[in-house]
C-alpha cells in the first residue's frame, strides 16, 4: 500500500509538471492545446536516445529534452497559433496524433534498457522510489517558483492580457503572436521535461503511453485544479492520479473493475463543469499594480493593521 | 495500366469507408452548426451503437442460417440500435450538455469529454475489453469486374449511406422541423423569438447525429470489429472529415467524409510512405486545411467582431 502510494506521488509530480506546462498555455495565454502527450512523448524519446545511444548522462538530456520538445513547440506553435479557440484544439490534437503515429511506424516497440540516472555516484533505481520523490518534487517545487514569478513578470502581464481579450492587447502595443508562441514554447519545454522523468523513472519508451488520451489528461489536470492556478494544477495532478490508483491503494483490485476510476474520473469532470467550471480552487487572482517588493509584503503583514488602513 | 486500375481500385475502397465516416461526421456537424462545440463523446455513441446493433442481431438470428431472415435480423437490429442511440444521445444532451449552454467555450467540451470516459470504460466493464467480430449477413466473396473488386458488404456501406444521407438531406431541406433546425444553426436567440421550440430542436439534432452514428458504427464494426474503444479513432477521424467539409455545414460534412476516406485510401501508396502512416495523412491533411482554409471546403468563414 505504502508502495502504491509512493507510485501516486512520482506520477502525480510528472503529471503536475505537464499540468504546469499545460497551464501556461491554456490557463495563463488560454489556446486550448490538445498535444501535451506530443511533448511528452517528444521529452521522453529524447531521453531515451541522448542516454542510450550517445550515451549522455540523465542530467545532459534533461535540458536537451526540454530544448527538443520546446523547438518541436516552436514548429507547431508558428504556423498554428494564427488559428483560434476550436480551430487551434483540432489542429494541436492532429499534430499531438501525428507525432504519435509517426512514433509507433519509425518503432512500435519504443526503447528499452535505458541507463538509469545518477546523481554523485548515487543511482536511481526505479525499485527505489523514495529518490524518485524528492527528485521529481524538487522540480516540481522549482517549475511551480519559476512559473508563479512568470506570472508577474512582463511576459506573464502580457499572457494574461491575450487571455482577456486578443484585440485589446494588440491594440495596446502587444506583440501577440511572439508571446503566444514563447507560452506555447515554454508550455512544450515543461512537457518534455515531464517525459525525460518519466523514462528515468520507467527505463523504456514505447509509442503506445503518448497517446490522445494522455492530452486529455492532463487539460482535466488543470481544469479540475483550477485555471491559470500553479498551486491548483498540482492538487488536480495528485487527485487525478489517486482516483487512478484507487484500487490497488486499498487493496480492492478485486471488488472495484479497472474500468470503475476511469467512469468516476469522467463523471466528475462532468459534474464539476456543471457545478464548478472554475476548479477545485479556482484563478489565482493577482494584484497588479502592487509596486511593494516581497520584502516589503512580508514586513506589512507583520505591521499592525491601521485604523481603517488602505489594504 | 495495372497501376490505374489499382488507384481505381484504392478509390473504391476509400470511397465506401469515406462514406461511413461522413455518417458519422454529420453528427458532429450538426451539433456544431447549433450549439458550437465539439461533441467528443459522439465517437463512443457511435461503439454503443455498434454494441446494440450486434447483441440485438445475434439474439434474433439464434440459429437460424436462412439469407433472407439474414437480411432481416441485420436492418431490424440497425433500426432498434438507431432508436436506442437516439434516445442516449438525447438523453446525454439533456444531462451533461444542456446545463453548460450559457457556460464558457471549454465547459462543453470538457464534460463530452467526460461523457467519452463513462461511456468507454462503462462497455468496457458490461462487455469486457475485447473485441467482437460482427458476422456479415450474407456471403461477403467480392465481385470482379474489369480488375476492380469490390465486396457485397462495401455495396452495402454505399447503399445504406447514400439512403440515410438523401434521407437527411430532405428532413432537413423539405420539412418545417428541418427549416427550425436551420433557423436555430443560423441565429439561436432569434430562432426562439420566431416561436421555434429550442430545446426540441437541440434534442432532435443529438437524436439524428445519434442515430447517424448507430448506423455507422454497425457498418464500420465488419471491418473494425466492435470493442470497447472503437469510437475513438474513427470518431476522431470523422471529425476530421466534418472539419475538411467546413465544421457546421451539412453538405460539407458529406463530401469531407468521402474526401477523407479517399484520401487515405490513395495517400499513403501515392507518396511512397508505409500504409501505417495513412493516420498521419489524415491528420496532415486536417492541419492544412486548417492553415489555408480553416472554415473548411463548404464552411462560411465568421469573422471576429469586437
Amino acid at each position: 500500500m505504502l508502495n502504491f502510494f509512493m507510485l501516486i506521488l512520482i506520477y502525480s509530480g510528472v503529471y503536475a509538471l505537464m499540468a504546469i506546462g499545460q497551464n501556461c498555455i491554456t490557463g495563463s495565454t488560454g489556446m486550448l492545446s490538445l498535444c501535451h502527450a506530443g511533448f511528452f512523448c517528444i521529452g521522453s524519446y529524447a531521453t531515451a536516445i541522448m542516454c542510450k545511444v550517445f550515451g549522455l548522462s540523465f542530467w545532459l538530456s534533461l535540458p536537451v529534452a526540454a530544448l527538443v520538445a520546446g523547438f518541436v513547440g516552436f514548429l507547431i506553435g508558428v504556423p498554428t497559433l494564427r488559428l483560434k479557440g476550436d480551430y487551434l484544439c483540432i489542429a494541436t490534437l492532429g499534430l499531438g496524433e501525428i507525432i504519435r503515429n509517426i512514433a509507433t511506424n519509425i518503432n512500435p516497440v519504443g526503447i528499452t534498457s535505458i541507463p538509469r540516472a545518477s546523481l554523485f555516484g548515487y543511482q536511481f533505481a526505479s525499485r527505489n522510489k523514495g529518490a524518485f520523490i524528492i527528485l521529481i518534487w524538487a522540480f516540481v517545487l522549482i517549475f511551480y517558483i519559476l512559473f508563479q514569478q512568470l506570472a508577474h513578470s512582463r511576459l506573464g502581464r502580457a499572457m494574461t492580457a491575450i487571455r482577456e481579450d486578443e484585440v485589446a492587447a494588440q491594440s495596446n502595443g502587444i506583440n501577440v503572436t511572439k508571446y503566444k508562441i514563447s507560452s506555447f514554447v515554454l508550455g512544450a519545454a515543461i512537457g518534455g521535461i515531464a517525459g525525460c522523468f518519466q523514462t528515468a523513472y520507467t527505463l523504456t519508451v514505447s509509442p503506445s503511453s503518448y497517446t490522445f488520451m494522455v492530452s486529455v489528461m492532463v487539460l482535466c489536470t488543470v481544469v479540475l485544479g483550477g485555471m491559470g492556478n500553479a498551486k491548483a494544477v498540482i492538487l488536480g495532478a495528485f487527485i487525478i492520479q489517486f482516483i487512478s490508483y484507487f484500487q490497488q491503494l486499498t487493496g480492492l483490485t478485486n471488488i472495484i473493475p479497472p474500468q470503475a476510476n476511469q467512469m468516476i474520473f469522467g463523471l466528475i469532470l462532468v459534474v464539476m463543469m456543471i457545478w464548478r467550471p472554475q476548479g477545485l480552487l479556482g484563478r489565482d487572482k493577482y494584484r497588479y499594480g502592487d509596486p511593494r517588493t516581497m520584502r516589503q509584503k512580508i514586513a506589512a503583514a507583520f505591521q499592525p493593521r491601521k485604523k481603517g488602513g488602505e489594504r | 495500366m495495372a497501376t490505374l486500375t489499382l488507384y481505381i481500385q484504392y478509390i473504391v475502397n476509400g470511397l465506401t469507408l469515406g462514406a461511413i465516416y461522413s455518417l458519422i461526421a454529420l453528427g458532429y456537424t450538426m451539433v456544431y452548426g447549433i450549439l458550437k462545440f465539439i461533441n467528443f463523446a459522439h465517437g463512443d455513441i457511435l461503439m454503443v451503437g455498434a454494441f446494440i446493433g450486434l447483441i440485438v442481431y445475434e439474439a434474433l438470428l439464434g440459429t437460424s442460417t436462412s439469407p433472407v431472415w439474414m437480411m432481416a435480423a441485420f436492418f431490424i437490429a440497425m433500426i432498434v440500435s438507431m432508436v436506442l442511440s437516439a434516445l442516449l444521445g438525447m438523453f446525454i444532451e439533456r444531462v451533461a450538455y444542456k446545463p453548460l449552454r450559457n457556460a464558457n467555450r471549454l465547459a462543453p467540451l470538457l464534460s463530452a469529454i467526460g461523457v467519452s470516459f463513462i461511456l468507454s470504460n462503462g462497455a468496457a466493464w458490461i462487455f469486457g475489453t475485447q473485441s467482437r467480430r460482427f458476422p456479415y449477413p450474407f456471403d461477403n466473396t467480392p465481385i470482379t469486374f474489369g480488375g476492380i473488386s469490390i465486396t457485397p458488404h462495401q455495396i452495402l456501406m454505399l447503399v445504406v449511406s447514400v439512403v440515410m444521407m438523401v434521407l437527411l438531406a430532405f428532413f432537413v431541406n423539405k420539412t418545417r422541423m428541418g427549416k427550425a433546425m436551420r433557423a436555430t444553426s443560423l441565429d439561436q436567440p432569434t430562432s426562439a423569438l420566431m416561436g421555434i421550440n429550442v430545446n426540441r430542436v437541440i434534442s432532435l439534432t443529438f437524436a439524428i447525429g445519434s442515430a447517424l452514428a448507430a448506423v455507422g458504427g454497425i457498418l464500420a464494426a465488419f471491418d473494425f470489429r466492435v470493442y470497447p474503444s472503437m469510437g475513438t479513432m474513427t470518431g476522431l477521424k470523422a471529425f476530421v472529415a466534418a472539419v475538411i467539409g467546413g465544421i457546421g455545414s451539412i453538405p460539407g460534412a458529406m463530401i469531407g467524409g468521402i474526401l477523407l476516406g479517399i484520401l487515405e485510401a490513395v495517400g499513403a501508396p501515392l507518396l511512397h510512405i508505409p500504409n501505417g502512416l495513412k493516420d498521419t495523412v489524415a491528420f496532415a491533411v486536417l492541419i492544412i486545411v486548417l492553415l489555408l482554409r480553416p472554415e473548411g471546403i463548404l464552411g462560411k468563414n465568421e469573422r471576429e467582431k469586437v
